[in-house]
């Protein structure tokens, strides 16, 4: 059960001889993390907030590098074979030492049948231990993303898993509750002091932690306030001093406000529509977007500009290639927009047969991205203006999403960040792929481009970096000269923090990196 | 009487199937958990095995026998989300969702009954009629409106009270209470507040028409002539014979706080089941939205019994009567 810890507010007498003054951060969240299992469920908000308690073999540095973590250096011995050379001296939050066996453990724990995070890992084959400080992991073929892969894999304590029969995930189909879902026990800068679910989580500063901190925090504790006014409300009243979602609409208030500085960015979110690519379309009759003209004559018709300036309060960056600027594989030269031109559309949709447009599904979600809703509305009446009928259909996340897995959608909005790979290799293999096995999972429209796949599978087995990543730019500029998705843009992403932090950096990803912050 | 608590057993059964039943049809739906369950990177196998692990590839009505019968053993699964047992979840959060109604329906009381009383006495003074007015608008502002400016005013503008929470919390065996400590009863009285906003109205409307009533009766006439101070005739004779209609609907109305709930744990993010709830939607985490609303129809079928049966046992007459 979980021990609810009575928040007495005083500080563990830890830092008495450090000379470290208490510092803690009040970190208001939109949502409760979903455990204390980073392996419990594919949910890259946990796993992030839990890297602050586990840590993975590798690690982002403050520029989204990979650099060492718990592995000092790795080789590649053969195409499928990375000896990985583990840190001496590292301790676990309950003081067992962290060796090769843990990392198998965790590797076994998290590629296991059941375990909801297995795609997190997917060439994953088998591991041996050569010593104690030496691991191989065999890959099921050569494969160039293995580090960004490891980054979000978390190392548990193989003792500390055996000891509570957690040496394998729990899983949700046999209905029986897990040891880790309440309890952690990484080898990370924090460690946790207590948590109550959708209350209150808190963690202090690991003393023992084998890296030299560059933050000066003695205690984090984070509250999920799900309502975005309660939200502001509370940062405002000096009940929180970190916000990382505040609502676009409030960001010229909380700059308004003394206590308040606001840390504003665009995300590596693409956010970008899809077509379906079918013979026909969903209420029947023959596709026209099929028609490369008609799909060019789409893409005229949306004023992006007018997009930016009036529904993202001038907050996003038109995207015009697939991939945000930081990523591997992105080229500046794909990154153009196309002019906003009406009457060529007009044109376009007549020379390709259809002068009077034709009615189609228009599916939206009212909360996945930044002001989703909105910008699909301008949408919508930018295409009627060209003469197209599109049926705007709006809901929530839950309920839009097997629309368009299952091909229910004629054009539908997705946003992809190509997290936790932080690679184009993502977007190429996931979703502009050809739908077949374990590709174009994302591949709603059924579309299919034998170039595109066979620069997608050369690319997931070339193990030169530069090659590679000539190869998904290839990839990708086929995507935009056949506007196989049509991007908009970056959308925008804001933290709110108190004044009284020297050091809060802000990363792309979104993901708040508190072991950088100083106060 | 035994014929007639066969019955109303019957009947409760019967409407904890259907609640069930619907929700379970409900759930169809919402939208699809295996979406949500695995992240970006899991393949179209893993999602198919996930879904045929979880029985959801099952016909519908299979996977509603599945449902009741575990049900009825107490048995609802753990949830898809947070991997946690899900009575184990809505019980811990019982007692928040709980102590708020308890303290609205409170608040809703000590407040509600004197202004009854004024407005029905001082019938045709310009702060009686000012009462009324206010009353309606108190009836039809939102809660999460009513929440949000709580918030703004008392939080934001004043800093007297916090703006989301619960406070500290003190466990008395499987029950967690925040009366107990100071920033508990902070934390607790804005939302109570806002929640008890409706409750407030409900009951002055009512007493005020009750009392009204009263006053009218013969007794009271006598009473007066008799020369009883109008002091002792109003709160002594006349209010007392206003309680009970008083008493049976604010029992009544205990379910319908918790189901209201709902929006102002959203707004005060105050760990009650209604939040749970609310947050279960979002994920299509079936197991927790089937107990949830299972429990909740709980609540209100036993709460309509005791009445029934209170009733009955007062009344004979109801005992024949057909429900």
């Amino acid at each position: 059960m979980i021990s609810r810890a009575v928040l007495t507010g005083s500080l563990l007498a830890a830092f008495v001889g450090t000379g470290v003054s208490a510092e803690t951060l009040k970190w208001g969240a939109p949502r409760d993390i979903v455990s204390l299992d980073p392996y419990s469920y594919g949910d890259s908000y946990t796993i992030n907030f839990l890297n602050h308690i586990y840590e993975g073999l590798v690690r982002y540095n403050r520029d989204l590098q990979i650099e060492p973590a718990l592995a000092t250096s790795w080789e590649i011995v053969s195409p499928t074979v990375w000896r990985f050379k583990l840190r001496e001296g590292v301790t676990f939050h309950n003081g067992n030492a962290f060796t090769a066996e843990d990392v198998l453990a965790s590797l076994l724990r998290v590629s296991d049948e059941t375990s909801p995070l297995k795609g997190n890992l997917p060439a994953y084959k088998s591991a041996t231990v050569i010593d104690d400080h030496t691991i191989e992991i065999e890959l099921t073929g050569a494969y160039p993303l293995l580090l960004n892969d490891l980054t979000n894999i978390h190392i548990f304590d193989k003792d500390w898993l055996v000891e509570n029969n957690a040496e394998k995930p729990t899983d949700v189909s046999a209905g029986v509750e897990g040891y880790a879902t309440f309890n952690a026990n990484g080898t990370g800068p924090f460690k946790v002091e207590s948590r109550t679910p959708e209350a209150q989580t808190i963690l202090v500063a690991n003393e023992g932690w084998w890296d030299e901190p560059q933050h000066n925090l003695t205690r984090i504790e984070f509250q999920p306030i799900s309502s975005a006014a309660t939200r502001v409300a509370a940062l405002l009243s000096g009940e929180v001093d970190f916000v990382d979602s505040a609502p676009v609409q409030d960001l010229d208030r909380l700059e308004a406000a003394e206590n308040v500085q606001v840390l504003e960015r665009t995300d590596l979110r693409t956010v970008m529509l899809g077509f379906n690519r079918r013979d026909t379309l969903i209420a029947g009759g023959p596709n026209p977007m099929n028609d490369l003209r008609v799909r060019q004559a789409m893409q005229m018709a949306v004023d992006m500009d007018l997009i930016h300036e009036k529904v993202m309060r001038g907050k996003s960056r038109n995207a015009g290639a697939l991939v945000a600027p930081s990523i591997p594989g992105y080229a500046e030269e794909l990154d153009t927009i196309v002019p906003t031109d009406p009457e060529k559309a007009k044109a376009l949709l007549a020379e390709a047969g259809y002068p009077d447009g034709f009615e189609f599904d228009f599916v939206c979600t009212n909360e996945s991205y930044v002001n989703e809703e909105q910008f699909c509305q301008a949408i919508a009446s930018m295409w009627s203006r060209i003469g197209l009928s599109p049926r705007l259909d709006i809901g929530p996340t839950a309920k839009q999403t097997p629309k368009r897995a299952n091909g229910q959608a004629d054009v539908y909005t997705i946003g992809w960040a190509t997290l936790p790979m932080l690679d184009t290799y993502s977007i190429l293999i996931q979703m502009l792929h050809t739908k077949e096995g374990n590709a174009g999972v994302f591949n709603w429209g059924g579309w299919s481009y034998p170039e595109i796949d066979r620069l997608t599978d050369a690319a997931g087995v070339e193990l030169d970096r530069d090659k590679r990543l000539a190869m998904e730019t290839e990839a990708l500029k086929i995507a935009k000269d056949e506007i196989v998705m049509m991007p908009l843009h970056q959308q925008p992403m804001a933290w709110a923090v108190a004044t009284g932090f020297e050091d809060f950096p802000q990363f792309p990803d979104n993901k708040p990196r508190l072991w950088y912050v100083t106060k | 009487m035994l014929a007639f608590l066969i019955k109303r057993f019957a009947n409760a059964i019967f409407v904890m199937l259907s609640v069930s039943f619907i929700a379970f049809m409900i759930f169809r739906f919402v939208g699809d958990p295996v979406e949500l369950m695995l992240n970006e990177q899991a393949t179209q196998a893993q999602r198919d095995e996930l879904r045929t692990r979880l029985g959801l590839d099952q016909p519908f009505i299979v996977q509603f026998a599945t449902f009741v019968t575990n049900a009825a053993k107490g048995d609802f699964g753990i949830s898809f989300r947070n991997q946690q047992d899900v009575l184990a979840m809505i019980s811990e959060r019982f007692p928040a969702t709980f102590e708020l109604v308890l303290v609205a329906t409170f608040i809703s009381l000590v407040v509600g009954i004197p202004l009854g009383v004024i407005t029905a006495i001082r019938r045709q003074t310009w702060y009686a009629e000012t009462m009324q007015f206010v009353s309606i608008i108190g009836i039809s502002l939102p809660s999460f409106v009513v929440g949000i400016g709580l918030i703004l005013v008392f939080s934001v503008w004043l800093g007297w009270f916090p703006a989301f929470g619960r406070g500290e919390t003190v466990q008395i065996g499987w029950w967690s209470t925040g009366l107990l400590t100071h920033s508990g009863r902070m934390s607790i009285l804005l939302p109570a507040l806002s929640l008890s906003l409706f409750q407030i109205t409900l009951v002055m409307r009512l007493v005020r028409a009750e009392m009204l009533e009263v006053l009218r009766s013969d007794f009271i006439k006598f009473a007066r002539a008799r020369g009883i101070p109008a002091r002792v005739i109003h709160f002594r004779h006349a209010l007392r014979n206003c309680l009970m209609p008083v008493v049976t609907m604010t029992a009544m109305q205990i379910g319908g706080l918790i189901a209201f709930a709902l929006v102002t744990e959203t707004v005060f993010q105050w760990p009650g089941m209604g939040l749970l709830f609310i947050q279960a939607v979002t994920f299509v985490d079936v197991p927790i939205m089937a107990a949830y609303l299972c429990i909740v129809a709980l609540i209100f079928v036993v709460l309509n019994a005791i009445v029934d049966v209170t009733y009955a046992i007062i009344d004979p007459r109801l005992r024949g009567a057909d429900k």
